[in-house]
């Protein structure tokens, strides 16, 4: 072997790559939720959206409109509680696409792909950290309906069925995130488009106001409203509102399993979209 | 599981080139930006791809990092092919892009802490790496400080520290130092230096012509995503055959007497009498020892007496017929040529 030969050897020995295997996906998962959660802290504002904004939803719609809107039997603000839970949970639509969307506008999406790991890890690590993200806004609220006189009355079984519901319909709604994240080119227009449809559908319901005083065509649409659906089985798990009146909408008469329905069929129909939205969106 | 034959075959790699494209075409339409494009990269070597802006560059980075899909032609990375091994690829190598890629809201160190963990690296194996890598970089100070906060050059730096933490046989760098500091380029230009004795093998895109003089073993020059030539630096600098012996005399009442003389010897001398200086076109090293006998018998003293070689940007020049523009607000990129300066006093 002659000299420029070893030298040749031991150079391209020292270039060796480490003797590592790519991550498992969970350590993918939770290196992206990380990050995701390491952003909270850079700007802890980020949380203003589930936390300051619900909490003054609570307080103007439990005193400004409580006096005028009668739950007979039954108290407004107790009444009020799941139906702001159900929006918030609705608006991890906005949070996974905003992220998932700023992800992409950058060149750390080019850097995640030039790695050896999953595509996939982005999307669900972005959508974890959204149910993170929503939760923690939940429990904000619950703090904050308890102070003002917010109670759980069918026991713990129920109560916990509730919140299941609630996340298995955030899960929905992240698809619905993920599609519009990953099909929009800016955020300003992710913000557009949620904005406009996401913020009045989850008026478009029993959220704040019985659906009883709407116009007929208006109230079959309300009742129609997945989050209708929900907020009517928060409501009767956690005993908060009476059952559905006998003229209501056949969903608002079995409202935990539409709930169930809704989240499955929104999940079946709108996650094939919205991967191949997102594959579209990284692959040129 | 294949875990251990893919770990092999990422290792196991032979001594052929470390890049290769064949034939590459990408697509986006009617418009073709990268018109088959063929080149190799042997191990341990840099690779400049020069060229302007939308000459196609990032388009061809892009499909050899496996970010973009090649409409014709291949590529390999380190033996493996980017279209049937992306992943294979994407262990054997560092990507660099041109906008930064790094996360604004976490620190450097936390940059590399996520980097690491997503190639696989265990916990202590990646503190060790970071503190390493941030000590190389300049940017332990800094390595605690969120990236928002970093000046350009720390960000670039980073940005190519997040690349090495696998310690990648193979980097690619797309436009390193566009927007830099002409200090943080040089330093940039020495870090890239210290990889490549270490062995690594580097494919660098850049506009600027001194860069890759600097810096590159072999350039391939593309302009319209065709490939328009391709060589050694020096190759290329012959290639364009405009080369010129430039002579600086002492005294300035020897000036006539030189140029007469040199006028014997070659076709045409050009004068620039204020900076005492005669130049004319040579052929190479051989016409210019002829001059140099001849002055070393006469009387006349020289100050200076050299081949002057064209610049890359003469080079640029001649082969598309416009200039290759450095981007705005940063110019002398290219030093001043004594050929030019004569052409404009002729």
């Amino acid at each position: 072997m002659t000299d420029s030969a070893v030298q040749e050897a031991t150079r391209v020995a020292h270039v060796e790559p480490h003797d590592f295997q790519p991550p498992g996906f969970v350590r993918q998962v939770t290196t992206m939720v990380w990050r995701s959660l390491k952003h909270i802290k850079r700007q802890p504002e980020m949380l203003t959206d589930v936390t300051i904004q619900p909490v003054m939803f609570v307080l103007l719609f439990a005193f400004v409109f409580g006096g005028s809107i009668v739950i007979p039997g039954f108290n407004y603000r107790e009444w009020l509680m799941p139906g702001i839970m159900a929006q918030t949970m609705a608006f991890s639509a906005f949070i996974v696409a905003i992220g998932l969307n700023m992800d992409l506008g950058k060149g750390i999406i080019d850097r995640f792909r030039s790695l050896p790991i999953s595509r996939g890890s982005v999307l669900v690590g972005r959508s974890i950290y959204s149910i993170i993200h929503s939760s923690i806004g939940i429990f904000v609220m619950s703090l904050t309906g308890l102070a003002i006189g917010w109670r759980i009355h069918n026991g713990i079984g129920k109560a916990l069925l509730a919140f299941a519901l609630l996340l298995l319909f955030g899960f929905a709604m992240i698809w619905v995130g993920i599609l519009v994240g990953s099909s929009m080119r800016s955020p300003e227009a992710v913000n557009g488009l949620m904005f406009t449809t996401i913020f009045p559908i989850t008026f478009l319901a029993n959220t704040f106001a019985p659906t009883v005083g709407m116009a007929s065509w208006l109230r079959t649409i309300a009742e129609w409203n997945p989050i209708s659906s929900l907020v009517q089985a928060m409501r009767e798990l956690w005993g908060n509102g009476p059952a559905a009146l006998p003229d209501a909408a056949l969903p608002l008469h079995y409202p935990v399993l539409t709930t169930v329905i809704w989240s499955v069929a929104i999940t079946a129909v709108v996650s094939p979209l919205a991967v191949r939205a997102f594959i579209r969106r990284t692959t040129d | 599981m294949t875990i251990t034959t893919d770990a092999r075959a990422v290792r196991d790699r032979s001594t052929g080139p470390a890049i290769e494209a064949e034939h590459l075409v990408k697509r986006f339409g009617d418009m073709t930006a990268v018109d088959d494009v063929s080149f190799s990269v042997p191990q341990g070597t840099v690779l400049g791809l020069l060229g302007p802006n939308g000459a196609g560059k990032t388009t061809t980075v892009r499909m050899m990092t496996t970010l973009s899909r090649p409409t014709s032609g291949s590529a390999r990375v380190a033996g493996h092919d980017v279209a049937r091994e992306p992943e294979l690829v994407r262990r054997s190598m560092g990507l660099t892009g041109q906008a930064a890629t790094v996360d604004e809201l976490l620190t450097g160190r936390e940059n590399l802490r996520m980097m690491g963990s997503l190639y696989g690296l265990p916990g202590g194996e990646v503190r060790r790496l970071s503190a390493e890598l941030l000590e190389r970089f300049s940017l332990t100070d800094a390595g605690n400080k969120v990236v928002k906060d970093y000046s350009g050059g720390m960000r670039r730096r980073l940005d190519l520290a997040v690349s090495l933490i696998a310690t990648p046989p193979v980097l690619f760098l797309d436009e390193p130092t566009t927007g830099l500091d002409p200090r943080s380029r040089v330093e940039l230009w020495d870090v890239l230096r210290g990889l490549v004795r270490d062995g690594t093998t580097l494919l660098l895109t850049t506009q600027y012509l001194e860069e890759a003089d600097q810096l590159a073993d072999r350039i391939v020059v593309i302009d319209h995503g065709r490939i328009i030539a391709q060589g050694t630096p020096l190759e290329l600098k012959d290639q364009s055959g405009k080369a010129a012996i430039v002579l600086t005399v002492s005294h300035a009442d020897q000036l006539e007497a030189a140029r007469a003389l040199l006028a014997a010897h070659v076709p045409e001398v050009h004068v620039d009498v204020a900076a005492r200086q005669l130049t004319a076109p040579a052929d190479g090293l051989s016409d210019m020892t002829r001059v140099a006998t001849v002055f070393e018998r006469s009387e006349i003293v020289l100050d200076d007496l050299g081949l002057q070689r064209p610049s890359l940007d003469d080079v640029f020049l001649s082969l598309t017929g416009h200039r290759a523009e450095p981007p705005a607000g940063d110019s002398a990129e290219t030093p001043t040529e004594p050929s030019t300066q004569t052409e404009e006093q002729r």
